[in-house]
């Protein structure tokens, strides 16, 4: 049998691990989710609703699945980490009672009205619900972070004894809340959730409109040759003959828009990671010297590009004495300190204990580098729109198809390195993750959980990825006009309100 | 005590006026008893799924809980945060101790949230079959487990101490089809509903049953006897049978709403009796109280005013969404 604390802390890092998907799919989609909203409302194209309800089937599912994995999380610090639970109590339970009372609520209550209720209420209040809900998973954020960041950077706490244990106590409501690493944190975290999903949008786009130059060819060639001129090229404003017209303009909508935020948010979030990296260095050391395999102390210090134990046992002792590694002479001090290539960058021989190092370590390397590639993917995707050949540049529409779900996985290792790089501690200096667990908890009821939630979770993230891709093959649904012609939209809209209060009174005899 | 603040002349008067702690028993059972009420009419509908064979009967389930469960079930995400924020060593206390209960618990709300979202992805029959059984046994298995789980923290014990716990599971299980009858008659018409009513009256014969054979094992084997025999607990236990009463009656009438409201009624007094029952003490294994177990003033009385600001404001929201789909569901479904 597994040891309780090792299969505890297994057990939070997949059930995390997994939960953190959902959350980041409707943090990410929320702000789209508002915009195609407001434009369906305000534009009489059928563009806008078509968009919305698409993303919107996308947004519902995640929802759900996040839900049923946060609370697993919420009784783990319970069933699994009752010490932890119990001495950091006050300060961690606080931000997640609020979450739920703030946040949660606002969400669940107002995607029901956005995702049931379209023909149901008016255009403000459909707005407002649609606001609701991108606010619920915004604030959700907030306060989540808050617990989180006072794990890594603890303020405005003092020790205590309570009926014989030793708990933090709050003091500083202020301080502990908006401690040091919480707007890093909120910052690196939406900037991270909205690039992953304008990457999956633009991925998904990106297939769309590869399937339709694809038909455009086959077509093309069937047709030899008058229709050649028009089809072989498509650019967006080239004639639009084959039935899949809206469809194809649909995907290009889409693609342009995931391109835009891409532009914005994948540059921003290299420069903001630098100085993140720096926060990290200034108010979690040990950290970062686990980011960077930094050993003993040095000045300067060379940044390591690569480093791999030479001894296979190093790779799970983090003390390892001989590192194979390719180097950049002082940038780890330059980057430390903001420029300075003397800067002492402390090794982790300087604290008591220190985390897996080659996790942290390589983690951090593969977000470091996603990073750059998306703010390149972006920088490409620009160029290739501004030299018109956005809908027929072949190997980028490849390059953001393979690109849709790395937005996840960077910010998975961006977790990882977060977490993962705090230990030994739970609470950075202040509680041991060993100490956190359960002190009741037997071997046995660990691992028979662990093991039950290996299974489901996979069988979760199977049935998610299959509902999703269900979603995507089915495409766009299709608006049917009852009353007149597309271009008759702002007037039908105007008119519904009344229609449902119609509806409404009758249905409501019965 | 340091001080809050702008917040502080509120904070004090809130302070000086009331025993926060005892608030905050209130507050954490008050969401328990909403979570029970109004997911307890979603488990009672899936329950009820199972009674249907009709397609479109079973379109008519989905669409009636579609647009509130995912609220409904948030009340289940504050009472645990709330009671993880007030008192930390009873929520560490209690959730490390029934281990396994709670993963059971997890695991059935885990197929009860996702089967209706997948069992509308597709058509096919099998798939919906599947679906189908998964939102059954999750609708049912939640409550039975959440209704074993209250019943060992109120006697402190865990399930193979106490197996007479898993009569409590039913009795919630049986409560929930009371509730969900009336949502359903409230909901849908005809047969669908016909039966609803059925089903809700044969549940509540159930839960008054099954309540009186765990009060009387409560009575005579365990410790809660005296505070059992208390005038409180009594009048609730005599409120409960009036209450029942009324539902009955509203159910025949083809009162649905009353009936539905007379449900929540029933949920509010069970959950204030185990309040009761346990009150001061707030984990009886532990032996802890509400004021021993509370976590400081000053973060209680943040907590206070947040949840002052907040919970009125949840009202409103829930307010617009049953106001939003009131009336019943249309037969097209969505």
């Amino acid at each position: 049998m597994v040891d309780p604390v090792l299969a505890s802390r297994l057990q939070f890092a997949l059930t995390t691990i997994v939960h953190i998907v959902f959350p980041v799919m409707s943090m990410g989609l929320a702000p789209f989710l508002v915009y195609f909203t407001w434009k369906s409302i305000r534009s009489s194209d059928p563009l806008w609703e078509r968009q919305r309800r698409f993303w919107t089937r996308i947004f519902a599912v995640s929802f759900v699945v996040g839900t049923v994995t946060g609370l697993v999380l919420e009784f783990e610090f319970g069933t699994n980490f009752a010490a932890f639970a119990t001495f950091a109590g006050e300060l961690f339970g606080g931000p997640l009672a609020i979450e739920g009372m703030m946040a949660f609520f606002l969400e669940a209550t107002f995607l029901g009205v956005f995702v049931f209720g379209r023909e149901k209420v008016g255009d403000a209040l459909y707005m407002i619900s649609a606001v609701a809900v991108g606010l619920g998973t915004w604030l959700s954020a907030v306060w989540i972070l808050i617990a989180n960041s006072w794990m890594q950077t603890p303020r405005g706490y003092e020790l205590a004894r309570q009926n014989g244990q030793s708990v933090v106590t709050l003091v500083d409501p202020v301080a502990a809340y908006l401690n040091p690493r919480f707007p890093w944190m909120f910052v690196h975290m939406q900037s991270a959730a909205v690039l992953s999903v304008a990457l999956f949008m633009a991925g998904v786009a990106a297939y769309f409109v590869y399937r339709s130059n694809d038909g455009r060819r086959e077509h093309a060639d069937e047709t030899d040759p008058e229709s050649d001129s028009s089809a072989a090229k498509g650019g967006p404003s080239g004639p639009e003959t084959t039935a899949g017209t809206d469809d194809e303009r649909f995907w290009r909508t889409t693609l342009k828009i995931a391109l835009i935020v891409l532009l914005v948010t994948a540059p921003f979030q290299v420069v903001h990671g630098d100085s993140y990296a720096r926060h990290v260095a200034d108010t979690q050391p040990q950290k970062f010297a686990a980011m960077e395999a930094q050993y003993e102390t040095e000045a300067p210090a060379a940044l390591h590009l690569v480093a791999i134990p030479t001894d296979p046992s190093a790779l799970t002792d983090p003390r390892a004495e001989n590192l194979w590694t390719i180097d950049i002479p002082a940038l780890a001090s330059v980057l430390a300190s903001g420029g300075d290539p003397s800067y002492a960058v402390q090794g982790l021989d300087e604290f008591e204990g220190s985390p897996p190092v080659a996790i942290v370590f390589w983690s951090f390397r593969v977000m470091v580098l996603l990073g750059f590639w998306f703010a390149g993917l972006a920088v490409w995707g620009a160029y290739r729109w501004g030299s018109g050949d956005l809908f027929s540049d072949r190997k980028l529409h490849l390059a953001l198809m393979a690109s849709a779900p790395l937005g996840f996985l960077a910010v998975e290792t961006g977790w990882i390195v977060t977490e993962v790089g705090r230990q030994p501690w739970v609470v950075q200096g202040l509680l041991k993750t060993e100490s956190g667990v359960s002190p009741g908890l037997t071997g046995t009821e660990a691992t028979v959980t662990l093991a039950g939630f290996a299974l489901v979770y996979t069988g979760l993230l199977l049935g998610y990825g299959y509902v999703v891709t269900r979603i995507i093959r089915a495409g766009p649904p299709a608006i049917e006009s009852t009353d007149g012609a597309a271009s008759d939209g702002q007037q039908n809209r105007a008119s519904r309100p009344e229609d449902d209060a119609a509806t409404a009174e009758v249905s409501g005899d019965d | 005590m340091t001080d809050l603040g702008v917040f502080s002349p509120v904070a004090f008067a809130l302070a000086s006026a009331i025993d926060l702690p005892t608030i905050w028993v209130v507050i954490v059972f008050a969401f328990l008893g909403t979570f029970l009420f109004l997911d307890g009419f979603d488990f009672g509908a899936g329950a009820l799924f199972a009674t249907r064979t009709d397609e479109a009967e079973r379109e008519r389930i989905l669409a009636a809980i579609g647009p509130f469960w995912d609220g409904n079930e948030v009340w289940l995400v504050v009472f645990g945060g709330g009671l993880f924020a007030a008192f930390p060593p009873i929520y560490a206390a209690l959730f490390s101790r029934h281990y396994l209960l709670l993963f059971g618990v997890l695991g059935a709300l885990i197929c009860r949230g996702l089967a209706p979202e997948f069992y509308e992805q597709r058509d096919d029959e099998r798939w919906q079959r599947w679906w189908g059984r998964a939102f059954v046994v999750g609708s049912v298995a939640s409550p039975f487990l959440l209704g074993t789980f209250v019943g060992n923290w109120l006697l402190g014990t865990t399930v193979t101490e106490a197996p007479a716990t898993l009569l409590v599971g039913l009795a919630i299980v049986s409560l929930t089809v009371v509730t969900g009858g009336a949502f359903l008659a409230l909901k849908t018409d005809g047969d669908l509903a016909a039966d609803a009513r059925t089903w809700g009256r044969r549940a509540l014969v159930a839960y008054l049953s099954v309540i009186a054979v765990v009060l009387f094992a409560l009575a005579t084997r365990f410790s809660v006897r005296e505070t059992l025999l208390e005038p409180v607990p009594l009048s609730l236990v005599v409120v409960s049978a009036a209450v029942g009463g009324g539902y009955v009656l509203a159910l025949r009438r083809k009162r649905d709403l009353v009936a539905f409201i007379a449900a929540g009624g029933l949920t509010y007094v069970l959950v204030a009796l185990v309040a009761t029952l346990l009150y001061p003490t707030l984990d009886p294994a532990t032996g802890l109280t509400a004021t021993e177990a509370a976590i400081s003033p000053l973060s209680l009385r943040l907590l206070s005013l947040s949840a002052a600001l907040l919970v009125p404001l949840v009202c409103v929201y829930f307010a617009v969404l049953y106001s939003t789909f009131s009336g019943p569901v249309e037969t097209e479904g969505y």
